[in-house]
């Protein structure tokens, strides 16, 4: 039998009920966008062409959705196997991450009904980061549906397709290790291209793809262990401790590479100064600065490592300090000049919010039907 | 080579791919060969704003209102109506025109056709494209999704989309040259540059603008020049007036690779509300990264190709281990 089954609970409860009106009150919203246009629910406007709908559904959202990938690097690339009962539900995760990042892109495509020619080789410009970045998260999209397809074929018990995607499978996992360090490097050079009104504290120019895949790689082992311990709270099951706690061990050493890089960069271009300017973008830095070093601190020793608790908080940190380093690059401290400013309008929240529960309704329903998690080995779940 | 060492390896090429230093910017582009431009000087302009009155019944768009006040043109910036716009500036109490201290002046704001465009190197679709020739950069609109990553890389925040329509698409300056006007392939001014009275905007070649404006640097304060109006190789007129205080800088023969339209002004360019550019245009180092990761696909393929390896050699490895 498999090592994976279906959490047998009841789908219908009052927190996905809840999630059901948010969903509602997102696309009321969004159904508004398209028949009055996006004025109508956004704040953007010509200084800051990019609101939260790109911001975080689609370079934030794609970060957070990187488990998977971060996952996929240590099974199969560094063959470290035991890891191996958390990936469903990270696939999982990050298949919906990268769809909501897709619905994300043509929701804020003022000329969406062109989309597609962004795949006609005669209109590509190969010179634009933003057609590497548009054309990878396609592909990765396909590649974790792909991915994501043994647990599908396994609760049809549907053998033979099985045993027919296994033998080709490894080529579409090694894809799922390119795509994104492909796609997320690129979108840290993004920020190049947007010059001057990127923050000195940010604008790192050369090093922007390398900052920008490692936050990713981080945010997805943050991820990786965000999800199983509040599976392992809110479902009561084992919690994975050991294995968490060896994901918890990377994690550290790659937070402390990124902050070497980081400060490095700053130190030898002379932009130390910024940091006590004592204005938005200096206070903005030291709190993702902070929110960085945190899981580093607590995570530091084997015997922290091995308490839930801990995992958790450095998770969320970190995940709050990934999320905060692109919100603040692309967003907070990003000045277009005087004129220009930029806080999303309430709608707008509103449907990002809602594309956000859809994506953990879906997530809480498959779990509950597919099996994607892990067999537990006592609790109350264990069913044949 | 065993396993550790091929991962070794192909980590490190990608490192040092991803590492500064290792992808080599490409140059700023050069301005095209028969490139046409404006020279717009500050110290010319009254503020008139029949420029921008003229921009909008050349290029059909509606004036902007002020509330009910719709007797004149109140455009205050760049919108999806107003492709060209006056602007004031002030310091202190602005008694003297052209004063940097206590002063005002008038400032044009319109796409500068940058000779090494950010909005046509970020934009994925070829919507947005320079012209060989002539060097104006015009706008596709069935070729463009409305990604407004143009928007992103134009460092004067010049394009703008048109938000409040559903079907909207983008607007910017195309130099009164775009399908279906071609005022400049006719032989034409931009719009602007005919109607401006004082020849503070002035129509001609990059080449010819550029020697205009040095002319007017090497220019004693004071002394009288006669100013050209229209096309500074063949003006309608011209009109004598004292030299000002120029600033010694002709903004765009090198900013971020220079632009095809040139400003001239008394007042320095920041207190003026231009970005602070260097003379690199940051795309060029965009693309110099975006091509040392991606040339030919090659690193791609390459870290592919190992990767496929790795992953099949170790999920094989697993399932014997599961057999055994």
């Amino acid at each position: 039998m498999s090592q994976y089954q279906p959490l047998q609970r009841r789908i219908l409860t009052l927190p996905f009920a809840f999630l059901g009106l948010l969903a509602l009150i997102g696309l009321y919203f969004l159904i508004e966008r398209f028949v009055n246009g996006m004025g109508a629910v956004t704040n953007l406007n010509g200084g800051f062409p990019w609101g939260i709908w790109v911001v975080y559904d689609i370079v934030v959202g794609t970060a957070l959705a990187c488990g998977g990938y971060a996952l996929a690097v240590t099974v199969y690339v560094f063959n470290k196997g035991q890891y191996h009962p958390l990936i469903r539900p990270a696939l999982l995760a990050s298949l919906l991450g990268y769809g909501l990042g897709g619905l994300g892109a043509i929701i804020d495509m003022g000329r969406w009904w062109q989309f597609y020619n962004l795949f006609l080789p005669w209109q590509m410009n190969f010179n634009s980061v933003m057609l590497e970045v548009g054309l990878c998260v396609s592909a990765y999209i396909l590649v974790l549906l792909i991915e994501f397809l043994p647990t599908v074929l396994q609760k049809y018990n549907a053998e033979t397709w099985l045993k027919r995607l296994n033998k080709v499978l490894f080529f579409v996992i090694a894809l799922g290790v390119l795509l994104p360090t492909m796609h997320q490097s690129s979108l840290g050079t993004m920020l190049i291209a947007m010059g001057w009104k990127v923050h000195p504290l940010w604008q790192t120019l050369h090093l922007q793809p390398l900052l920008a895949v490692l936050t990713a790689f981080t945010m997805g082992f943050a991820i990786v262990m965000f999800e199983a311990s509040l599976s392992a709270v809110g479902f009561r099951r084992d919690p994975e401790t050991q294995l968490l706690s060896g994901l918890g061990r990377i994690m550290v050493g790659l937070i402390a590479f990124y902050l070497l890089i980081r400060f490095g960069e700053i130190l030898l271009r002379g932009k130390f100064g910024l940091l006590f300017a004592a204005d938005l973008a200096s206070l903005m830095f030291l709190l993702e600065t902070a929110l960085f070093a945190y899981p580093v601190l607590v995570l530091r020793s084997a015997s922290a490592r091995n308490s839930p608790r801990a995992l958790l908080y450095g998770a969320v940190s970190l995940l709050l300090a990934g999320a905060l380093y692109r919100f603040n690059a692309f967003l907070i401290t990003l000045d277009p000049g005087p004129g220009y400013s930029y806080f999303p309008a309430l709608p707008e929240l509103m449907v990002t919010i809602g594309l956000v529960a859809i994506e953990i309704m879906v997530f809480l329903f498959v779990i509950k039907t597919f099996p994607v998690l892990p067999r537990d080995h006592k609790g109350p779940a264990s069913h044949g | 080579m065993n396993r550790r060492d091929f991962l070794r390896a192909s980590l490190g090429s990608a490192a040092a791919a991803l590492a500064p230093g290792a992808v080599s910017a490409r140059e700023n582009l050069s301005p095209a060969p028969q490139a046409v431009g404006m020279l717009f000087d500050s110290t010319l302009c009254v503020g008139c704003k029949a420029c921008v009155a003229k921009c909008k019944e050349v290029n059909q768009m509606p004036p902007t209102p002020l509330g009910d006040e719709v007797y004149a043109d109140f455009a205050q910036d760049l919108s999806p109506q107003t492709h060209n716009v006056i602007k004031v500036f002030r310091n202190g109490s602005p008694q003297t025109k052209d004063s940097p201290t206590d002063g005002f002046a008038f400032e044009k704001r319109s796409c500068m056709h940058c000779v090494d465009p950010g909005c046509v190197s970020v934009c994925p679709v070829t919507a947005l494209v320079k012209h060989p020739v002539t060097g104006i950069v015009n706008y596709d609109a069935d070729a463009c999704i409305g990604c407004r990553t143009c928007m992103t890389g134009c460092p004067y925040n010049v394009p703008q989309f048109d938000y409040d329509n559903p079907f909207g698409l983008l607007h910017k300056c195309e130099f009164c040259n775009q399908k279906g006007l071609e005022r400049i392939d006719q032989g034409l001014l931009t719009g602007c540059a005919e109607a401006c009275p004082t020849g503070a905007t002035l129509f001609g070649s990059r080449e010819a603008l550029l020697a205009e404006a040095k002319r007017r640097m090497a220019l004693t304060p004071g002394e009288i020049y006669n100013y050209p109006m229209g096309d500074v190789r063949a003006p309608a007129s011209h009109h004598e007036k004292a030299v000002p205080k120029y600033q010694q800088h002709i903004w765009g023969e090198r900013e971020a690779g220079g632009t095809n339209v040139l400003h001239l002004s008394a007042i320095p360019f920041d207190q003026l509300g231009m970005p602070p550019l260097g003379e690199r245009s940051y795309v060029s180092i965009s693309e110099g990264v975006q091509h040392g990761l991606y040339s030919y696909m090659a690193l791609p393929a390459v870290v592919l190709g190992g990767l496929t390896w790795l992953v099949k050699r170790n999920i094989d490895e697993d399932q014997e281990g599961d057999e055994q």
